[in-house]
């Protein structure tokens, strides 16, 4: 440690006023207070000083992630070899996952540093979650040319068009996600995704939506049980099949308390309430749509909705703010994905779109939440 | 062409381009702009129409009651589109099926309207011609510079002529695919945002 701070104070001199290398002081910014709590301290007024500030938060999302992520290593590689070793299914896994992280952190950093240098602001710490988040809603197969592409996407249209880290509208991993749905179609969604030496599979989503006239279930049949599915031993996203994984780091970030249980609370209340609807609705009409009848536990573990209920709807920067209002915003994503789910049959998938609507629409969620507290207030006043 | 004709042509190309500047015109700039050939066939029919209606409501501009004045030029405007839209069916069928509506939709067009209500009211037909012109080369320009970004990223041609060599498709064995966000409207409405960032970035206009 006192290595470090020497080494970072030594070549400090260089990066501020006319050192050598003083444009690229973003980059020495970063690399000091991510290892060390900066020292200043704002001096006047009434400010809360917590030992945790932004890029530790940022640091805990993405410890919250390693379960997720391990898993799905693990994962890609069983699902190319059901019966091989554990270390073997791993190390297959990590040559497959290794160069999707360090493409979309390389791009991704090289654009921070670019928008840092020129428009004489500190890296935003967002991009070590956004780095991480990508990768990890990417089913592996994805080419490494298109996570670029979409990284580049999600950092520069997504989040520093509107000024970086915090002023973005829209998560910006979703952003890049979206790109590549809509652009890239073939690569993301459908039955050549998860093509392994020839043979196809489809994600459960896709079996079971893939035929009308029958039950989502019967569809699914006996290729895909509940518990495989919660244990995540199913063709996906690298990051999003386990849904025991994205527990464990659901509950690190509760504990932490840096996720937020209310959306996450709203968001699954959401779902349920929605999926119950739809297989009432489903069977009152003898719908031929098989993804009207799947229920809500299933609606869990399949697909990406666990994962985007943690990490992605929870992102406090396009979340609601206010309390009330991040119920609503819960409420809406959980409402959203199983309507885009059910209804709409050209996408089985709809977290990714139900959290970019939800984001959207925060910004009005919590003006409507603060006008209905000060109309309350005024009554009380009143009275 | 003396200074002043000189301005009012050289003005819309860039500081007061329709599209990147004012937003007008957005409507059809998403729609014709997949293809480079149905973008230059747009600009063109837009040119003729901007540019009669300009020159005949200047010239009919003392003689229109105040009261029905927007009645007058549309009827200017409407008269002109059809014309082009019977053209285009005569000689070139096919792209004007592709154009569809949105020949028609020329009459509607805010930029024509604008020029007409803000411009060939107040000024000689010869200022109103080069005004037209000038709308009409910066309207024409951004469509097909957003039109050479979609057909290239999206189809891979352009012009209908293959660009991008086939052997570096994926179904030939190579690696690249087209992007389909190009072909929908998003991706021009994000083509344009571009190229106003980019136009902004230079001449360091600040909307307040």
């Amino acid at each position: 440690m006192k290595f470090l701070r020497n080494l970072l104070d030594k070549v400090e001199p260089n990066f501020i006023g006319n050192g050598k290398y003083a444009k690229f002081y973003p980059l020495y910014e970063m690399a000091d207070t991510f290892l060390f709590t900066p020292a200043d301290k704002t001096k006047n007024g009434p400010h809360i000083r917590d030992a945790v500030d932004l890029k530790r938060v940022m640091s805990f999302v993405v410890i919250a992630m390693l379960p997720a992520l391990l898993f799905g290593i693990f994962n890609v590689g069983y699902q190319m070899n059901p019966n091989g070793e554990l270390r073997d299914n791993f190390l297959v896994g990590l040559k497959i996952v290794l160069p999707i992280i360090l493409v979309s952190y390389t791009v991704g950093g090289f654009w921070e540093m670019i928008f840092a240098v020129v428009r004489k602001h500190e890296i935003n710490e967002g991009f070590l979650v956004t780095g991480m988040l990508i990768p990890l809603i990417m089913p592996p197969t994805i080419p490494l040319w298109m996570v670029a592409l979409a990284t580049t996407f999600g950092v520069v249209i997504g989040k520093e068009i509107f000024g970086g880290t915090g002023y973005n509208i829209f998560n910006p991993a979703l952003v890049a996600r979206a790109f590549i749905f809509f652009a890239y179609p073939g690569a993301i969604s459908g039955d050549r995704v998860w093509t392994v030496d020839g043979i196809s599979q489809a994600t459960p989503l896709l079996q079971a939506s893939s035929q009308q006239g029958s039950q989502a279930l019967e569809l699914l049949g006996n290729q895909f049980n509940w518990w495989d599915m919660f244990y995540g031993f199913i063709p996906g996203s690298i990051g999003e099949t386990s849904t025991l994984a994205i527990l464990i780091g659901a509950a690190f970030l509760l504990i932490t308390r840096i996720g937020n249980w209310r959306i996450m609370a709203g968001t699954l209340l959401g779902m349920v309430l929605t999926a119950k609807l739809t297989n009432v609705l489903g069977e009152a009409v003898a719908s031929s749509n098989p993804m009207l009848f799947l229920p809500a536990e299933f609606h869990l573990v399949m697909g990406g909705f666990a994962f985007g209920l943690v990490f992605m709807a929870t992102d406090p920067v396009s979340a609601a703010q206010t309390d009330r209002g991040r119920w609503i915003y819960g409420l809406l994503i959980g409402f959203m994905c199983v309507i885009i789910r059910a209804i709409n049959p050209a996408y089985p998938e709809g977290m990714m779109l139900a959290i970019l609507f939800a984001n959207a629409f925060s910004p009005l969620i919590d003006y409507f939440v603060m006008k209905s507290h000060i109309k309350q207030r005024l009554k009380r006043f009143a009275a | 062409m003396d200074k002043k004709a000189k301005a009012i042509i050289s003005d819309p190309m860039v500081d007061n381009n329709p599209i990147t500047k004012q937003i007008l015109g957005i409507c059809s700039a998403l729609a014709i702009t997949v293809k480079m050939e149905q973008a230059v066939v747009m600009s063109l029919a837009l040119a003729f129409v901007l540019v009669c209606s300009n020159v005949i409501i200047s010239l009919l501009r003392k003689g229109i009651p105040g009261k029905i004045r927007i009645i007058v030029q549309l009827t200017v405007i409407a008269s002109l589109v059809i014309l082009i839209d019977e053209i285009l069916k005569a000689y070139l069928y096919d792209i004007s099926k592709q154009l569809s509506v949105f020949v028609g939709l020329i009459i509607t067009n805010c930029i024509i309207m604008g020029r007409a209500e803000a411009f060939a009211m107040q000024n000689n037909y010869k200022d109103a011609m080069y005004d037209g012109l000038g709308n009409a080369i910066g309207y024409g320009s951004v469509l097909i510079i957003v039109a050479t970004f979609r057909e290239l990223l999206g189809s891979g041609t352009l012009f209908n002529y293959a660009v991008m060599p086939a052997s570096i498709y994926l179904e030939n064995g190579g690696w690249y695919v087209n992007n389909g966000l190009m072909l929908l409207a998003p991706g021009a409405f994000i083509i344009l945002g571009l190229i106003i960032w980019v136009q902004r970035t230079y001449t360091h206009y600040i909307e307040n």
